[in-house]
């Protein structure tokens, strides 16, 4: 049986570049820049003052609040600070002393997975990068199915990919602890058909004796977004505003699932990641290791270059990435893919008319009519905007790119969501104020 | 390192599709050519003369109207063109030349262009144009020539549907009607080419089988329920493939602009024509209903539209029939 999901679009997966390109190790970078926030919720303080010496997978930056994930040096190095911890490389790798593997009992209590995890600073690293050990611990007793998200649905990105290929036991290994982190006995792993043999190769390798189901999808964007997943796989659909766990689901990228092995197997916390270079603009596409806070200007530099001036850059899948106008920004933890375009691969109009014809209403996941979203958007008719559910949007870009009218509706979508989120503020503010002229009355 | 580079920095997504307004509409050229080609093969000349002053006139329309208000050209999508061809389609081909420039001029500047252009437009252009001139020229816009291959006297020949609206089952033979071989409107006479485009469109994904077959099933069922004429099939069959319902359903009901966008509402766009058809048909003065169907139903789409938005992501299904026994039932109870 072939899964496949409401709506959705098929773009050219444009993955044949890269995915026989075998994951391959760039020289590492003269200095490292790491943010103190490279996830959703609270940022890090740093644990390093100008000057100190750090090593290889030292914890620099430590989360206090809950939703919050640490960071770790990904070289070592003499510790610089500004925003951010900069490491001059002094390309000896030292390794921390926290940098072992950890204790085998230890891989069996859910609690201590769970710290395992949350220490070596995981987060969601398909991009959205929430914090993976909060995700867990929120979800005990509510969650009784795992999903892994295989999809790899974006266009050009094939670092998952070649991690299945590559390292197809540790990945099931990392599988497998988060399962018992989460306290359940069974997971499923959905991945889309253009990457059969990693699912052969899976299968091979034991993924249904240890209770991890391969899921085969079909090839449609976006089937990696979460709720989609949610849908395709189990049936469920998550509320409108609401998180997986309320439909009782826990998602978790291939490359998260990884990392966790690397962090319990072999000490090491999230400081590297696999990285997908291509685009029309790439000299030779390929999928190389990265340590977190490399530039991106490092990275294209170290796999061959441009073969012709770039006219943009994405960090992150043509889909969801975002276009970056500084190539010293450093990778972070989510960054499963550097793309270059020479061209126009928007596809930009002059003059973007709708011509009504509807496809964005079949192309939506989320079931939203984006034609009346965004003719209300451009109004800036906050009431009828709220009406059509736009705070639903996942942003996933299907309907922009199906629009034969080259409308921005993504785009309007962002700044609708801003535009909604405000005018409530306001409202609140609003009636806080008269609230509290009306209790000072009271009081006279 | 820190060289500058001038790079393009904008929202996602990064990626579109090549189908732009511009090849759906040359799709929808592709999907009419099995017609025209019918057209020239059983009325001569005629409907290339027809077709070509009516496309260019709506092309020449729609550029000077745009360049008079100084508004950007919009020519270039194509959009007027298959308005010209679909106007041309459903005039006689007997017409003189200088009325599908008549008919130009009200489909595109005052149907299309004054309500602001492509995607704005309420009416369908082509029908309204159409249905301007039938108003204003009604006997030159009746004035019906037999296919070339059949052997009756041209000067007092009536088509098909004359013969159904008079209650009566036509003497044309339903192979004649598939192939195009008997009289009518420029681009309605072959059922075969128009069912050929129709699927090159459904192939392309240009448009969803809703309408069209909605539109032609509610025609068929009525007329097989309520037939005239017996056999009470070949009845059904006659009003499916006579006048312009084939042409009506796959080319101008199913127009982007004028039609609704959801699914749910597509299909009860469909039903609507289709009943209006059959009523016209049956109970009107003129023998075709198509157009005029197609015209009334396009002034509800808005309404249609509104009430039929997709279920929320998330949130269980409105099923207000249901809800209404529910209640009744409760009420029921309460009163037991």
């Amino acid at each position: 049986m072939l899964f496949k999901h409401h709506g959705g679009v098929h773009p050219n997966d444009m993955k044949a570049p890269a995915n026989q390109t075998a994951i391959s190790t760039i020289p590492q970078p003269p200095q490292v820049v790491i943010p103190m926030s490279q996830h959703i919720g609270a940022p890090c303080t740093p644990l390093v003052a100008v000057g100190d010496e750090v090593k290889l997978g030292q914890k620099i930056g430590e989360a206090k609040a809950p939703v919050s994930a640490p960071v770790h040096a990904s070289v070592s190095g003499k510790g610089n600070m500004v925003q951010a911890v900069i490491i001059e490389n002094d390309f000896k790798d030292t390794p921390a002393d926290t940098v072992v593997p950890a204790a085998d009992e230890d891989l069996f209590d859910p609690e201590r997975i769970a710290d395992i995890i949350r220490e070596a600073g995981i987060v969601g690293m398909g991009g959205a990068t929430f914090p993976t050990a909060f995700k867990i611990t929120s979800g005990w007793g509510k969650v009784d199915t795992v999903i892994i998200n295989g999809a790899e649905c974006e266009p050009y990105i094939t670092s998952d990919h070649r991690t299945m290929l590559e390292k197809p036991e540790e990945l099931l290994k990392g599988i497998q602890l988060i399962m018992r982190a989460c306290k359940v006995e069974k997971a499923y792993f959905g991945i889309e058909l253009n990457k059969k043999f990693a699912i052969d190769l899976l299968n091979f390798h034991g993924a249904k004796e240890m209770g991890i189901e391969i899921v085969p999808l079909k090839c449609q964007y976006p089937q990696g977004a979460e709720k989609t997943l949610i849908q395709t796989i189990t049936g469920r659909e998550v509320p409108p505003g609401g998180l997986p766990a309320q439909v009782g689901c826990a998602v978790f990228n291939t490359f998260t699932s990884y990392s966790v092995y690397r962090a319990a197997y072999e000490g090491l916390p999230a400081i590297e990641r696999v990285v997908t270079v291509s685009g029309s603009a790439i000299e030779t596409p390929k999928n190389v290791k990265v340590r977190v806070g490399t530039p991106m200007e490092w990275v294209f530099e170290q796999t061959g270059g441009f073969k012709k001036e770039p006219w943009k850059v994405i960090m992150g899948g043509p889909m969801m990435g975002l276009a970056q106008y500084d190539l010293s920004v450093p990778c972070g933890k989510g960054t499963a893919s550097l793309l270059a375009f020479a061209g126009d691969e928007d596809r930009t109009a002059a003059n973007p008319t709708c011509i009504r014809c509807g496809q964005c209403i079949s192309a939506c996941p989320m079931n939203l009519q984006p034609i009346y979203m965004y003719m209300y958007e451009e109004k800036g008719d906050i009431e009828m905007m709220q009406k059509l559910n736009l705070m639903d949007c996942v942003e996933c870009g299907a309907c922009t790119y199906i629009c034969p009218g080259r409308l921005h509706l993504t785009h309007a979508f962002k700044t609708g969501k801003a535009k909604i989120q405000a005018y409530n503020a306001a409202l609140k503010a609003k009636e806080e104020a008269e609230k509290a002229k009306e209790e000072k009355k009271e009081e006279k | 390192m820190n060289e500058q580079r001038n790079l393009i920095v904008s929202s996602s997504p990064h990626i579109r599709t090549p189908r732009d307004t511009k090849v759906i509409m040359l799709d929808v050229l592709i999907a009419l050519a099995p017609a025209f080609l019918a057209s020239i093969i059983f009325f001569g000349w005629r409907p290339i003369m027809v077709t070509a002053v009516s496309v260019a006139s709506c092309v020449l329309f729609e550029f000077g109207y745009r360049k008079l208000m100084k508004k950007p050209d919009t020519y270039g999508d194509l959009s007027a063109v298959v308005t010209g061809v679909l106007m041309a389609f459903c005039l006689p081909p007997t017409v003189p030349w200088w009325l599908p420039i008549i008919g130009a001029l009200f489909a595109i500047v005052v149907v299309k262009q004054l309500f602001g252009g492509i995607g704005k437009n309420f009416l369908n252009p082509a029908l309204a144009g159409r249905a301007f001139l039938l108003a204003s020229y009604a006997v030159l816009m009746t004035n019906w020539m037999p296919a070339s291959f059949q052997n009756v006297d041209a000067a007092t020949y009536a088509t098909p549907l004359a013969s159904l609206s008079g209650g009566a089952l036509s003497s044309v033979s339903l192979g004649a009607m598939l192939i195009g071989n008997v009289g009518g409107s420029i681009g309605e006479i072959s059922a075969v080419a128009l069912l050929l485009g129709g699927a090159w469109l459904v192939y392309r994904k240009v448009i969803s089988l809703r309408i069209p077959l909605s539109f032609i099933g509610t025609v068929a069922v009525i007329t097989l329920i309520f037939s005239r004429g017996n056999p009470h099939f070949m009845w059904m069959l006659q009003n499916v493939f006579s006048g312009g319902l084939l042409l009506g359903a796959i080319f101008m009901a199913t127009d982007y602009c004028t039609s609704p966008v959801t699914p749910k509402g597509q299909i009860i766009f469909g039903v609507g024509c289709g009943l209006l058809t059959v009523l016209i048909r049956y109970f009107g003065s003129y023998p075709e209903g198509v157009s005029y169907a197609i015209l009334i139903m396009n002034l509800t789409v808005w309404m249609i539209d509104k009430n039929t938005a997709p279920r929320r992501f998330g949130t269980e299904p409105k099923r207000p029939i249901r809800d209404l026994f529910a209640r009744l039932g409760k009420k029921k109870e309460a009163a037991e």
